[in-house]
């Protein structure tokens, strides 16, 4: 029963992260729009697009080979598994043994790979140099989202999410200035692995400086519809971890039903303040340079590192 | 000392921190200057943290001294002259900053081994401010522009200051104000400076200042 009870949860969570994840864009397209004084297409937009694309035939280049049909579907799933791992409304995930930080960034690492793979697979330049500036982009992020991880790992002496979000819960709320380090640090690795304004803008089709959108750019149909699905799980994956390890309050370590209830429209609330924030942070900033782009994730490292730095001293 | 309050001043010192490392990596003389009212900011809540704490009516007028002259008098001198100078959008040369970044970085773990070994029971904040200082000594060695050099300077008084008054909660108000007060003056004969060596050199490139040797 408690198993069961366990893994019905567990279920609810993964369906509605997914489902809910075309609805966070939606929201943070919302916000850019009334940000810049425009009505604005719905929260629903995305939905829509996902529908067209669904509908719309798969085109595939002629030399196009495995690796390249299955891409979309890797990446999707890395992400739908991610959902399983990260805790959102009850702590004590059945799933979340299998994995802790590390093979989470494994996971996000494989999706990665394959789209890069598959974007070179077909052999076009676009293809290449949008994986070739992707690759560059997130293994210098890669380091600073690891710094991250290892300073909340070193506050609670474990790696694990689950054994994160409790211990943070169980503690009384202080101010931690490490924490203000690596919650910078993550933010701007967010920034980045997720494409958004200073280092890419998700938005352009202008050759010369798109990053993601040359990585998918031979995708049509349902393939693409996949990778734009799985690309906005990615965000509210990053945003469910930011949740996690910043302002994991709301989460709740025991399995009673009002509690596991009140948790979701705080874990909605969050996600709001997130997306409008990150809207409002996107419309304030310009997108910088390809090659300012390795300082960007520097300084992020740096940040990561002296937050790192700052709980060794505390701890003494 | 209540643990509230300690755990401000823990925070503020690595606002302070932070706000340095942010002034090392900008490029902008002009975000360079809203950093250092922002870090005067964080400097005068420390202060007004002891203050409270310690209930002493000396900390209230050097916290209104430090908000006055480090939040809005120097900053908005430094902005005037900035605009006289027509050099509002100049940016600052700043060569490889990733390893400018990783030398800051290895200051800020010399600051953390040096404070180990002295003061046991205030390590914490004492090694972030001491960081701080280094942080700021080692801009004052990388700026190229005369503006932003000055700048540096102040940053690192900043910095000084905070050391101080983290460490030692205060000094003398008569010090305070001497020391409030050279900043000030010593202000003003740079500015004359930048203009003097704008008008012979044209630029505020210290660099320029090499030609003026004697053979």
């Amino acid at each position: 029963m408690n198993l069961l009870f366990s893994i019905g949860i567990q279920c609810v969570q993964s369906i509605l992260l997914i489902a809910i994840a075309p609805l966070l864009i939606g929201w943070i397209a919302q916000n850019h729009a009334w940000l810049s004084n425009k009505t604005g297409a719905g929260l629903a937009q995305p939905y829509r697009n996902l529908h067209k694309l669904f509908l719309k035939e798969t085109v595939l280049a002629k030399n196009a080979s495995v690796l390249f049909r299955s891409a979309p579907y890797i990446y999707f799933a890395a992400m739908c598994s991610i959902t399983l791992i990260i805790p959102v409304f009850w702590s004590h995930l059945v799933f979340s043994d299998i994995a802790d930080v590390v093979a989470l960034l494994g996971l996000f690492a494989l999706a990665r790979i394959f789209l890069a793979l598959a974007a070179m697979d077909v052999g076009t330049a676009f293809g290449s140099m949008g994986a070739r500036r992707g690759m560059l982009i997130s293994f210098l992020a890669e380091p600073a989202f690891l710094m991250v991880f290892f300073n909340l790992a070193l506050m609670n002496h474990s790696t694990s999410l689950t054994q994160i979000v409790t211990t943070l819960l169980a503690h009384p709320f202080a101010i931690n200035p490490s924490l203000a380090f690596a919650a910078i640090a993550f933010f701007m690795v967010l920034l980045a692995e997720n494409a958004r304004i200073p280092v890419d803008n998700p938005t352009t089709h202008l050759e010369l400086t798109m990053i993601h959108e040359a990585m998918v750019l031979e995708y049509s149909g349902r393939h693409l519809a996949l990778i734009e699905w799985g690309n906005h799980l990615k965000l509210l994956n990053y945003f469910a971890i930011a949740i996690d390890l910043f302002c994991p309050w709301g989460i709740t370590n025991t399995p009673q039903m009002t509690a596991l209830i009140s948790a979701i429209p705080i874990f909605i609330f969050k996600l709001l303040v997130l997306g409008s924030s990150l809207s409002l942070f996107e419309a304030l900033t310009a997108k910088v340079r390809l090659f300012r782009a390795p300082e960007f994730l520097t300084s992020a490292f740096i940040l990561a590192i002296l937050g790192v730095l700052i709980q060794l001293l505390v701890m003494g | 000392m209540d643990s509230v309050i300690q755990q401000l001043i823990h925070f503020f010192s690595a606002l302070m921190l932070l706000l340095n490392f942010s002034m090392l990596a900008q490029r902008r003389v002009l975000a360079l200057i809203r950093l250092l009212a922002l870090q005067g900011l964080v400097l005068s809540m420390n202060i007004g943290c002891i203050a409270y704490a310690s209930s002493l009516p000396e900390f209230y007028i050097s916290l209104i001294l430090t908000l006055v002259l480090k939040v809005w008098l120097i900053p908005f001198i430094l902005h005037r002259l900035l605009i006289k100078l027509g050099m509002q959008g100049k940016i600052e040369l700043i060569i490889n900053l990733p390893s400018i970044l990783l030398i800051g970085l290895a200051l800020v773990i010399f600051a953390f081994a040096l404070s180990a070994s002295f003061a046991q029971n205030r390590t914490n904040h004492l090694a972030l401010a001491l960081a701080s200082v280094l942080i700021s000594s080692f801009m004052l060695i990388i700026k190229r522009k005369a503006i932003s050099q000055v700048i540096s300077i102040l940053a690192l008084e900043n910095s000084l200051f905070f050391v101080v008054s983290s460490s030692t909660y205060g000094m003398s108000l008569v010090v305070e104000l001497g020391i409030a007060f050279d900043v000030l003056i010593g202000l003003f004969i740079f500015g004359i400076f930048f203009l003097r060596i704008r008008e012979n050199f044209e630029s505020l490139d210290v660099k320029h200042l090499e030609q003026l040797r004697e053979e």
